[in-house]
């Protein structure tokens, strides 16, 4: 085989990362849309369209909540596994990932370079990055926004454990005529909360690393640290960290780390 | 036994399917052949007590999710699955063992269960035996003290005379049935696994809706023998590299489905069962050479390791033995949403397996909907990946 492709595919968003024995040759998001499966044909025509087809010198490993639809691979394997791994190859030293997914949050104890244990939020979308985009939505700005707006703000409280409750009491605080900062600071800062309860139930080993599609955020992983209390680090690859551990192990153990 | 021809089916029996039907037919015909029949939820409650009054005591349904929507008119949302559905059962007639019952008994083992049985006897007579939560004397002096009343509320409501002979007859029977029960679990100590946690499962629940006693142990003692003698010829040396799992917690018929034919059909096999319908109330007999049967049966039942109790110390100690006996390779703990006794204690039993055991542990909250499935299965399987074999 020549490539070692890992297909995440997420609630939001669809992560690809291709390897070859030695080095990164590819990476790409698209968006995961209505449809897994038409996803999963999507990346396939991309990675053609690039002269590395599916069915080529390829093996394909899948991962995410929608991991199933890609029939084109080898095998799935979940992504706590696959945040564990990518986040080790990233950071190169053992951590405790936070991953901050579209649908679930995840955090993961990684010890000499595996996953060993791992806390995942309960069926509730509330401390996941589907109650940020929602309370964005609310607020009438994209995420990008809404973190710039919160850096700017003081924290309103946002105390609802539920999502459809946060969003009513953050139209009292619109009909109340609180600034927008404010509120986009309260929506951030909820969330952090209830990442951080979720890690205090978890040991933390090491330093924390923010994975998933918001750790491109400085204020969110500086947000973070300060609730937790530690250093959290980011990586401009961690919104891969899953896709990477996905081609990582179709790449296998001989493979090592080297992307 | 006097034959009985006045016994009435629900109102609703003609919508309920086949399966619901003939439960329903089998306890009728059972009723007119004059049997007594008293119905309970939980193995606090001694059955010898039960047999020796010549009654048949039998587990009330409490599993499914159908009757859920019509307990909650009546009873919080945010409370146990199990309890929600056992009175959910109870006020829409659908299960026969309920609707059948000369008497129900119910037992003080947490908040939930012991209010639900106010409402509960307002649609069938329930008695409730007062369970004191620690094991000190003067809890079991309190503990055998109610043995005696449920005695006399047993003689009182089906006027016969209990014996103490009849007690020691009982008490050997169910120790027998103890036993034999046992031995069959133990079955999965063997490697490769017999057979899937699954099954198992599924055939010890089966077994107590099995009337008869006697009859009951020799079905399982056989059912054990055969699978022990296709086991030597078609397994043995032959050990599996699937992960052994112990499932521990809140009683899981309810959830076997999403969780333990879920984590089987991963690649893992579940091998025991520190949980009601597993080991936990058989690994310790009735001491049959106690003069005083009340003594006897009430130290035997307060030791019953179930959360509720406080503290209770003895549960980590025998999920070690289980981890030991049936090289356990990972645990898996079933908390039913708001059951506070067990989700508190898994701190405890987290930290036992993770640290003094040194396996992977994974805690399940749950309960009896579908939504979580997805959700379930994903934890699961990362929790295989996690163990190393």
């Amino acid at each position: 085989m020549r490539y070692f492709t890992g297909i995440d595919i997420g609630s939001t968003a669809s992560k690809v990362v291709v390897l070859d024995e030695a080095s990164l040759v590819d990476r790409f998001v698209l968006p995961t849309g209505w449809s897994s499966k038409e996803t999963a044909a999507a990346v396939a025509q991309r990675l053609a369209e690039s002269g590395r087809p599916v069915d080529g010198e390829m093996k394909v490993v899948a991962t995410g909540y929608g991991r199933v639809a890609v029939d084109y691979a080898a095998k799935t394997v979940t992504e706590i596994t696959c945040h564990g791994r990518g986040g080790y190859a990233l950071l190169g030293e053992d951590c405790t990932i936070v991953d901050i997914g579209g649908q679930d949050t995840k955090v993961i104890t990684v010890e000499n370079g595996l996953p060993t244990s791992f806390l995942m939020n309960d069926k509730c979308s509330a401390g996941t990055g589907k109650f940020l985009e929602i309370m964005a939505n609310r607020l009438g700005v994209d995420l990008q926004t809404l973190f710039d707006l919160a850096a700017k703000g003081s924290p309103l409280a946002i105390s609802s454990m539920c999502t459809v409750f946060a969003e009513s009491e953050v139209i009292s605080h619109i009909g109340a005529g609180e600034p927008r900062e404010d509120i986009a600071a309260g929506v951030v800062d909820s969330v952090i909360s209830k990442v951080a309860g979720l890690c205090a139930r978890h040991t933390l080993k090491g330093a924390v690393f923010l994975t998933g599609g918001l750790c491109d955020s400085a204020y969110l992983v500086d947000r973070l640290g300060a609730k937790l209390g530690a250093s959290v680090r980011s990586h401009p690859m961690g919104r891969y960290a899953g896709a990477l551990g996905a081609a990582l192990i179709a790449r296998g153990a001989k493979g090592g780390n080297r992307i | 036994m006097m034959e009985n021809t006045n016994i009435k089916l629900p109102d609703n029996f003609e919508t309920y399917n086949e399966a619901r039907q003939a439960g329903f037919l089998r306890m009728k015909q059972l009723k007119e052949k004059g049997a007594k029949v008293v119905g309970m939820f939980c193995s606090f409650v001694p059955m010898e007590l039960v047999y020796a009054a010549g009654a048949l005591p039998v587990g009330l349904c409490a599993f499914t999710e159908e009757p859920i929507p019509a307990a909650e008119a009546n009873l919080p949302r945010n409370l146990c699955p199990l309890i929600k559905a056992s009175y959910g059962f109870a006020l829409t007639d659908t299960c026969p063992y309920f609707y059948f019952s000369d008497l129900v008994v119910g037992e003080t083992t947490c908040d939930g269960k012991k209010k639900m049985f106010e409402l509960l006897d307002e649609i069938k007579e329930t008695y409730v035996m007062q369970l004191p939560h620690s094991r000190d004397d003067a809890a079991l002096a309190f503990w055998k003290d109610q043995i005696v009343r449920f005695k006399e509320k047993l003689e009182d409501i089906f006027q016969v005379t209990i014996t103490e002979d009849d007690i020691r007859d009982a008490i050997r029977r169910k120790n027998r049935e103890r036993r034999v029960m046992l031995k069959y679990l133990e079955l999965g100590k063997l490697d490769p696994a017999p057979m899937s946690g699954y099954e198992m499962g599924t055939r010890v629940d089966a077994g107590s809706f099995s009337f008869d006693l006697d009859q009951r142990c020799d079905i399982i003692e056989k059912r054990t023998a055969e699978v022990i003698a296709e086991w030597e010829a078609n397994c043995k040396g032959k050990p599996s590299t699937r992960p052994r799992l112990l499932v521990t917690g809140c009683p899981n018929a309810g959830v076997r489905e999403k969780i333990i034919r879920a984590v089987e059909e991963l690649g893992a096999d579940v091998v025991a069962f520190d949980t009601c319908n597993g080991n936990r109330e058989k690994v310790e007999l009735v001491d049959e050479s106690n003069p005083d049967v009340y003594d006897a049966l009430a130290r035997k039942y307060l030791n019953i390791n179930c959360s509720v109790m406080s503290p209770n110390d003895s549960r980590r100690a025998y999920i070690g033995e289980l981890i030991d006996g049936y090289s356990i390779d990972g645990v898996v703990e079933i908390i039913l949403q708001s059951c506070h006794t067990y989700d508190v204690e898994a701190h405890f039993i987290k930290r036992f397996v993770t640290q003094e055991k040194g396996l992977p542990y994974l805690n399940i909250e749950t309960d009896y909907s579908q939504s979580d499935k997805g959700q379930i299965n994903t934890r699961l399987a990362a929790f295989l990946e996690t163990i190393d074999k």
